[in-house]
C-alpha cells in the first residue's frame, strides 16, 4: 500500500507488517507519498527476499505512527479496507511516538468492525444507507488488545543488553510538566470540534432544504388540482400531468461519511485527554503526599 | 546451492595462503565504540526528521541457514549504517540476512540476493550504508576471512560481528572486530582480526520500548500485554520504591558500620534528598489545588464532548 504523510509539518511512515498473526518484522516503506506500483513491488521484493531465508512473510497488516493520537481519517479507513478486504486478519498498528516519550509504549491495534467493512463495500455513503447499517462512530474500529512475545534467544539477549548497557532510568511516567501535551491535545481537539460543527450545520441546512422542496412540491400539486378544477367546471381540457420530480431537483444528499470520522476522532482525542488526565491526577496527589510528609 | 560470483576455485587457491588468526589482545587505539539497535520482538519505526548520524532502526534476529556437515551453526549477514563514519565511532543501526552455504573446503555466500536486500533497504532509508557484515557463532573461522574479504569490497574497512546464539560460556557474547593484515612481508600474509569495544546505546523513545520487551523476561511464558494509565503510574512508582529501599539499606549498613562510608555515594544521596523542593504549605496548596481543578475542568469538558457527539449520533438517527 502507499505509505502516507502524516500530521502538522512532521511526517509519519506507514508500513507493512509481516507474520503470522502475530507481527514479527517490520519493513518500513518509507516517503513514497506517490505511485502504488512502486510501493506494491517493494513489498512483492521484500516478501520474497524474507522468504529465501526463512522468516515468517505472511502479510498481516501496517503499521502508521501519529501524533497524540489523530488517526481517524479518511485515508486510514481506506487502506485499511483494502488490507482487511484482502486479508482477512490484518490490523492497523497505531504508534504514537510522543505519548511513548512520556513515559510508555503506546501502541495500539485496531481493524475494522464487520458492519463497517459492509458498507465499505458498497460505497454507499449516504445518509439513508449509513442509518440502515446502524453504524455509529463507536462501531467503526474496533480494538485488538496487544500481547509481546518473546523467544528465549531473545531474552537471553536482553539480559546480555541490560548488562551490558547500564541507562539510568530516567522515569519520564512520573514528571509533573504535562501542561504543554495537554494544550496541544485539547487544540486538535478544538478544531475537530469546529469541523464537527461545520458538518451539522451543513447537514441541518440539507435538510431544510429537503423539507422546503417537499412544501412546494405539495403547493404544486394542489394548484394544479386547483386549477383542473377551474377549467373542468369552464369546459376547457385539463392541463397535462407534468412530471413533478423533473420540476424540483431533490438537493444533493451530503456525505455522511466524514462526519463520522470526525465523531470517531474526537471520541478517540477524549479517551486520550481523559486517561492522560487520570495518571496526572495521580501524580498529582503523590507529590501532595510527598510534600505532607516533609511538613 | 547459490555460489560466489567470482569463480570457486579462485577462492579455494587463496584459501591456502590466507589463515586466520585470532588475537586477544586489551582494545587498542583507535577505539571504535559500536553502538547497537534494540530486540525486535516489538517493532518499533525507525526516527524521521532526525539528523542522519543518529537515526537508529530495529535489528533483527537472524533465522537458521542452511548448511551441511561440519561446520558450526552459522549465519551471516551484513549490517548497514544509517549516516556517516565517525573518526573513532560507528553505529549499527540496521541488519538484514543473507543465506549461505558452509562446507569444509568452499563458502558460498548468496550475493544477488545481499545486493537485492540493500537495494530495497536504500528506497526506505537512502542513508543507509554497508558497514560490515554478522555471523551467529563463537568463533572466527577461516571462512570469516574469505566472507570479510567480499566485504571490503563492498564497504571501506568492514566490521565482523559475532553474536553468539550456541551460547557458551551459558552467555550470548556479541564482540566485534576489524581485520589487519599480518604477518612478514614477502612471504604468506595472514589477516588478524582485532577485537572492538562495543557500547549499546539507545534513545529515549527506544528504551521505553525495550523496558517493556524486557518484561517478558519476568513472566512464565514469556507474555505480557501493555497496560493502561494508572497501572503504569503504578508500576513506575514500585520502581521507584524499590531503589529507594536498597538506598536506605546501604545508609543503614554505613550507619551501623559494616560498608564503609563513600563521599561521593554521600554527596549523590545529599543531591537525592534536596531535590523535593521546599515549598511552603499555603504555596504548595495553591499550586496543587489550580492543577487539580485544570484537570478536572479538563475531564469535565472531554466528557462533555463525548456525550455531545453520542446525542447527535441519536439525533441523526431519529
Amino acid at each position: 500500500m502507499a505509505s502516507r504523510k502524516e500530521g502538522s509539518g512532521s511526517a509519519g511512515a506507514a508500513s507493512a507488517l509481516q507474520g503470522q498473526r502475530q507481527s514479527r518484522r517490520c519493513g518500513g516503506l518509507g516517503r513514497q507519498a506517490s505511485a502504488d506500483r512502486r510501493a506494491v513491488q517493494y513489498q512483492m521484493e521484500m516478501m520474497r527476499s524474507l522468504r529465501h531465508v526463512n522468516i515468517d512473510h505472511l502479510h498481516v497488516g501496517w503499521y502508521q505512527s501519529t501524533y497524540y493520537g489523530s488517526f481517524v481519517t479518511r485515508a486510514l479507513l481506506d487502506s485499511q479496507f483494502s488490507y482487511q478486504h484482502a486479508i482477512e486478519e490484518s490490523v492497523v498498528l497505531i504508534y504514537d511516538p510522543i505519548k511513548t516519550a512520556q513515559g510508555s509504549l503506546s501502541l495500539k491495534a485496531y481493524r475494522l468492525t464487520p458492519k463497517l467493512m459492509e458498507v465499505c463495500k458498497e460505497k454507499d455513503f449516504s445518509p439513508e444507507a449509513l442509518k440502515k447499517a446502524n453504524i455509529a462512530y463507536e462501531n467503526m474500529f474496533e480494538e485488538v488488545p496487544i500481547v509481546i512475545k518473546n523467544s528465549y534467544l531473545i531474552n537471553v539477549m536482553l539480559w546480555e543488553l541490560e548488562k551490558k548497557s547500564a541507562v539510568a532510568d530516567r522515569h519520564e511516567l512520573l514528571s509533573l510538566a504535562s501542561s504543554n501535551h495537554l494544550g496541544k491535545s485539547l487544540q486538535l481537539l478544538m478544531d475537530r470540534v469546529d469541523e464537527m460543527s461545520q458538518d451539522i450545520v451543513k447537514y441541518n441546512t440539507y435538510l431544510r432544504n429537503v423539507s422546503k422542496q417537499q412544501q412546494q412540491k405539495h403547493q404544486y400539486q394542489q394548484r394544479r388540482q386547483q386549477e383542473n378544477i377551474q377549467r373542468q367546471s369552464r369546459g376547457e381540457p385539463p392541463l397535462p400531468e407534468e412530471d413533478i420530480n423533473k420540476l424540483f431537483k431533490p438537493p444533493q444528499p451530503p456525505p455522511r461519511m466524514e462526519s463520522l470520522l470526525i465523531a470517531g476522532q474526537i471520541n478517540t482525542y477524549c479517551q486520550n485527554i481523559k486517561e492522560f488526565n487520570a495518571q496526572n491526577l495521580g501524580k498529582l496527589f503523590m507529590a501532595q503526599a510527598l510534600q505532607d510528609y516533609n511538613n | 546451492a547459490p555460489s560466489l560470483g567470482a569463480a570457486p576455485a579462485q577462492l579455494r587457491l587463496q584459501r591456502h595462503h590466507l589463515r586466520a588468526v585470532r588475537q586477544h589482545r586489551p582494545p587498542a587505539p583507535p577505539r571504535r565504540p559500536e553502538p547497537r539497535g534494540s530486540g525486535p520482538a516489538v517493532p518499533s519505526p525507525p526516527a524521521r526528521g532526525r539528523s542522519p548520524s543518529k537515526a537508529r532502526g530495529p535489528r533483527r534476529a537472524a533465522p537458521h541457514s542452511r548448511r551441511d556437515s561440519t561446520a558450526s551453526l552459522r549465519t551471516t549477514g551484513e549490517e548497514g549504517d544509517a549516516g556517516t563514519v565517525d573518526k573513532h565511532s560507528v553505529e549499527v543501526t540496521n541488519c538484514f540476512s543473507v543465506p549461505h552455504n558452509e562446507s569444509e573446503d568452499e563458502v558460498a555466500v548468496d550475493m544477488e540476493f545481499a545486493k537485492n536486500m540493500y537495494e530495497l533497504h536504500k528506497k526506505v532509508s537512502p542513508s543507509e550504508i554497508i558497514l560490515g557484515w554478522y555471523a551467529t557463532g563463537h568463533d572466527i573461522t577461516e571462512h570469516s576471512v574469505l566472507i570479510h574479504e567480499y566485504y571490503s569490497r563492498e564497504a571501506h574497512n568492514p566490521i565482523h560481528l559475532t553474536v553468539d546464539t550456541s551460547l557458551q560460556n551459558s552467555r550470548m557474547s556479541i564482540k566485534a572486530y576489524v581485520s589487519a593484515p599480518m604477518g612478514v612481508p614477502g612471504k604468506t600474509m595472514g589477516v588478524m582480526f582485532t577485537p572492538l569495544t562495543v557500547k549499546y546505546v539507545y534513545y529515549d523513545t527506544e528504551r521505553i520500548g525495550v523496558d517493556l520487551i524486557m518484561k517478558t523476561c519476568f513472566s512464565p511464558n514469556r507474555v505480557i500485554g501493555l497496560s493502561s494509565d494508572l497501572q503504569q503510574v503504578g508500576s513506575a512508582s514500585a520502581r521507584i520504591q524499590d531503589t529507594l529501599t536498597m538506598v536506605l539499606q546501604y545508609a543503614e549498613d554505613v550507619l551501623s558500620g559494616k560498608v564503609a562510608a563513600d563521599n561521593t555515594v554521600g554527596r549523590f544521596l545529599m543531591d537525592l534528598i534536596n531535590q523535593v523542593p521546599k515549598i511552603s504549605p499555603e504555596d504548595f496548596e495553591t499550586m496543587l489545588n489550580s492543577n487539580i481543578n485544570d484537570l478536572l475542568m479538563v475531564t469535565y469538558l472531554a466528557n462533555l464532548t463525548q456525550s455531545q457527539i453520542a446525542l447527535n449520533e441519536k439525533l441523526l438517527s431519529l
